[in-house]
C-alpha cells in the first residue's frame, strides 16, 4: 500500500563530512516526486537516508525523523532489513544479480521474506514483469541469465524485482542515467503507471525528465563545495518549472548554473 | 598495426616527429623479436626437460618387473626392480582430499569474516596475520606437525574410534598418529592461509551495487553474502583452492616428516600407513641409484599429470556457467 513519507529536521553524514541539513517535507502516496539540483548537492545521499541505505556507507549516520504514515523508520528498536524490505530502491545502473536468471531475480525478494509455494512464486513473478512492462519481452526465456539482458530491460528487470515484494514506496536514483533514449521513455512510461500503486521518489539531473513524470519537484542546492546540501524548495512540478517562488530555482531550471 | 594510414592524418608532420615514430617502430620491433624469441627459447627448454623426464621414466617402466599402475610395492634398489604407483596415487589423492574438505570451508569463512563482518580495526591484523602465516616455510609446519600436532591428535582419533570406528574408515588401532588423516589435517592448516588470501581478495572485489541490489530488497548480511558475494566470488574460491589443492599434491617435507610411511592402503585413514608420490621422491631419492631415481622420476611425472587433470577439471567448472559469471553485467 502506497504510504506517505513524512521527513523532518534530517541531517546526514559521512564521517565527520555533514552531507545534507536539516530537511523536512512532506512526500505523498500515489504520486511521483522528483529531486533535482547540481551534483553534490546530497539527493542521493537524502535518497538513502529514507530506506535505511544510508548507514550502510561507513561512517554513515543521520539524524532527524522520517515517518512513514505513522511509523518512525529511526525510531530505536526497528530493524533496517524490515525498512528495505518495504521501502523498495532502483539503482542508477541496472544491477540485477548476475549469477541468476530473470525468474529468480526477479524472486529474489520474495525467497527472502519466507517460503512461498512454486506456483505463487510464478504468479507474483508474472505479476511483476507484467507490471515492469517486461513481460512479453522476455517471457520465453525467464531461465536466461538477467545479465543477457539490455541495459533498458535490465533496468526495467530491476523495477520488476523492486515491486515483487510490494514495497509501499519505491526510490529510484537516476534510473535513465545510463540508458538510450528509447529506454529512457519505457522507464518513464512505467513510471507512470506505477504510481498508481507506489508511493514513488526519482531522482533525476534531466530537468525535462522531472518535469515529464513528477508530480511535485524539490529543488536542493549547496552554498559551496564541503557545505551541505540543504532543500531550497519543494512545490507542484508545475508551479516549480514556470514560476517558482525562489531565485535560485529559477536560475537553476533556466540554466543560470548548474 | 597498419601503420601505412597514419601519414595521411600528419602529413603536415615535421621531419623530427617522422624519425620519432620510425624509432617507435625500431623499438616495436626489437620488443616483438625479443619476446617471441624469449618464448620460443622457454618453450624449447621445457619440451626438453618434458623429454629427458619421459626418457629416464620410460627407461624405468620398462624395467619395471611389477605393473607400474597397480602394484603395491617399491623395492629399486635390486635387480629386477620391482614398484608401483598404486599406494602413492591413493595416498596422495586422499590426503588432499582431506585437506580440502577441513581447508577450504574454513578459509572461505575467514575470508568472508575479514571482508564482510569484521570492524576494520580487527580485519587488517587478521589478514596480515594469515598473509604472514602463507609464507611460513613447509618444513616448519613439518616439525611443528610431528612434535606437536601427532601427540594431540591421539585423543581425538581415540574419540573418533569410539563414535566412527564402525565406518572401519575411521577406526584407530592406537599408536603414533602418523596417518594419512593426520597429513591431511597439517595439509589443511598449510593451505589455510592462502586459500583464504585469495578468497579474501575476491571478496573484497565484489562491486557494490551488487551487495547494494541484496540489501534494496531487504537482505540481512548473511544474505547478501549468499545472493551477492558468494556468487560472484565462486569461480575466485574454485581458483583458490586449485592453488590450495597444488600445494597439497605436491607438498613434500612437512609430509615426509610427519607420515610413518608403508606401501600398503590401510582401510583405516587414522592407522598410520601409506605415502604420497612427494613424501615417497623425498624419502627414497638421497639413497637410490640410477635405477631408483628413474623410477622416482616416472612417478613424479604421474603426480604432474594428476596435477594437469586437476587443474582441467577446475578450469572446466569455471567456465561451464561463464554466462552467468559477475563480469558479464
Ligand atoms: N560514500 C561517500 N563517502 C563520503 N562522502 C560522500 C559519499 N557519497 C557522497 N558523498 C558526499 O556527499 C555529498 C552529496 O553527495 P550525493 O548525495 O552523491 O550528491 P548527488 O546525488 O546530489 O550528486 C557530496 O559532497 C559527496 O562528496
Ligand atoms: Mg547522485
Amino acid at each position: 500500500m502506497a504510504k506517505r513519507i513524512d521527513i523532518s529536521g534530517l541531517t546526514a553524514y559521512y564521517g565527520s563530512h555533514k552531507a545534507i541539513e536539516d530537511i523536512s517535507m512532506t512526500v505523498e502516496p500515489r504520486s511521483v516526486t522528483a529531486f533535482i539540483g547540481p551534483s553534490g548537492c546530497g539527493k542521493s545521499t537524502f535518497l538513502r537516508t529514507l530506506n535505511r541505505m544510508h548507514e550502510v556507507t561507513p561512517g554513515g549516520r543521520v539524524e532527524g525523523k522520517v515517518m512513514l504514515d505513522d511509523e518512525n523508520l529511526y525510531a530505536s528498536g526497528v530493524d533496517p532489513v524490515s525498512v528495505r524490505r518495504t521501502v523498495g530502491m532502483v539503482f542508477q545502473r541496472p544491477n540485477p544479480f548476475p549469477t541468476m536468471s530473470i525468474f529468480e531475480n526477479v524472486a529474489a525478494g520474495l525467497k527472502l521474506n519466507g517460503s512461498y509455494k512454486k506456483s505463487e512464486l510464478s504468479d507474483v513473478v508474472e505479476k511483476s514483469l507484467k507490471g515492469a512492462n517486461l513481460w512479453n519481452e522476455v517471457k520465453d526465456r525467464l531461465n536466461k541469465p538477467g545479465a543477457g539482458l539490455s541495459g533498458g530491460q535490465q533496468q526495467r528487470l530491476c523495477i520488476a524485482r523492486a515491486i515483487a515484494v510490494a514495497p509501499d514506496v519505491l526510490l529510484m536514483d537516476e534510473p535513465c542515467s545510463a540508458l538510450d533514449p528509447i529506454s529512457t521513455l519505457a522507464i518513464e512510461d512505467l513510471i507512470g503507471e506505477l504510481k498508481e500503486r507506489f508511493t514513488i521518489v526519482i531522482v533525476t539531473h534531466n530537468m525535462q525528465q522531472a518535469a515529464r513524470v513528477s508530480d511535485r519537484t524539490a529543488f536542493f542546492n549547496l552554498a559551496g563545495v564541503g557545505q551541505p546540501g540543504k532543500l531550497i524548495e519543494i512545490d507542484e512540478t508545475e508551479r516549480i518549472f514556470s514560476n517558482p517562488s525562489v531565485q535560485a530555482t529559477e536560475d537553476y531550471i533556466s540554466g543560470r548554473f548548474g | 598495426m597498419k601503420t601505412d594510414i597514419e601519414p595521411t592524418s600528419t602529413s603536415a608532420g615535421s621531419p623530427p616527429q617522422v624519425s620519432a615514430r620510425s624509432t617507435g617502430r625500431a623499438g616495436d620491433k626489437i620488443f616483438l623479436g625479443l619476446s617471441r624469441g624469449s618464448g620460443i627459447a622457454l618453450l624449447v627448454i621445457m619440451a626438453a626437460i618434458a623429454g629427458f623426464l619421459a626418457y629416464r621414466a620410460s627407461i624405468a617402466i620398462s624395467k619395471d618387473e611389477a605393473n607400474f599402475l597397480t602394484a603395491f610395492e617399491w623395492s629399486t634398489g635390486s635387480t629386477p626392480m620391482r614398484f608401483g604407483i598404486a599406494v602413492l596415487a591413493y595416498g596422495t589423492v586422499v590426503s588432499s582430499i582431506i585437506a580440502m574438505v577441513i581447508a577450504v570451508p574454513i578459509a572461505v569463512g575467514i575470508a568472508l569474516f575479514i571482508s564482510h563482518y569484521a570492524p576494520r580495526r580487527l580485519a587488517t591484523p587478521v589478514a596480515y596475520v594469515i598473509d604472514l602465516l602463507a609464507a611460513v616455510p613447509s618444513i616448519v609446519y613439518g616439525l611443528w606437525g610431528a612434535l606437536f600436532l601427532v601427540p594431540h591428535l591421539t585423543p581425538l582419533y581415540t574419540w573418533m574410534d569410539k563414535y566412527l570406528g564402525w565406518t572401519g574408515v575411521l577406526s584407530y588401532q592406537g599408536g603414533a598418529a602418523r596417518s594419512l588423516f593426520t597429513v591431511g589435517i597439517l595439509l589443511a592448516i598449510m593451505i589455510l592461509p592462502i586459500v583464504t588470501s585469495v578468497s579474501r581478495e575476491v571478496f573484497r572485489q565484489v562491486p557494490k551495487m551488487h551487495e547494494e541490489a541484496a540489501l534494496a530488497l531487504g537482505a540481512t548480511r548473511w544474505e547478501v553474502v549468499r545472493m551477492s558475494v558468494l556468487p560472484f566470488g565462486r569461480s575466485g574460491i574454485i581458483s583458490a583452492s586449485m592453488l590450495g589443492l597444488g600445494r597439497a599434491l605436491g607438498e613434500t617435507m612437512a609430509v615426509a616428516t610427519v607420515l610413518s610411511p608403508s606401501y600398503l592402503i590401510n582401510v583405516s585413514l587414522l592407522d598410520p600407513g601409506g605415502g604420497t608420490f612427494a613424501q615417497n621422491i623425498a624419502s627414497h631419492f638421497k639413497e637410490a641409484n640410477d635405477n631408483g631415481r628413474d623410477a622416482l622420476i616416472a612417478s613424479g611425472l604421474v603426480l604432474f599429470v594428476i596435477t594437469l587433470l586437476v587443474n582441467g577439471a577446475a578450469r572446466m567448472i569455471i567456465a561451464r556457467r561463464k554466462e552467468y559469471s559477475g563480469t558479464a553485467a
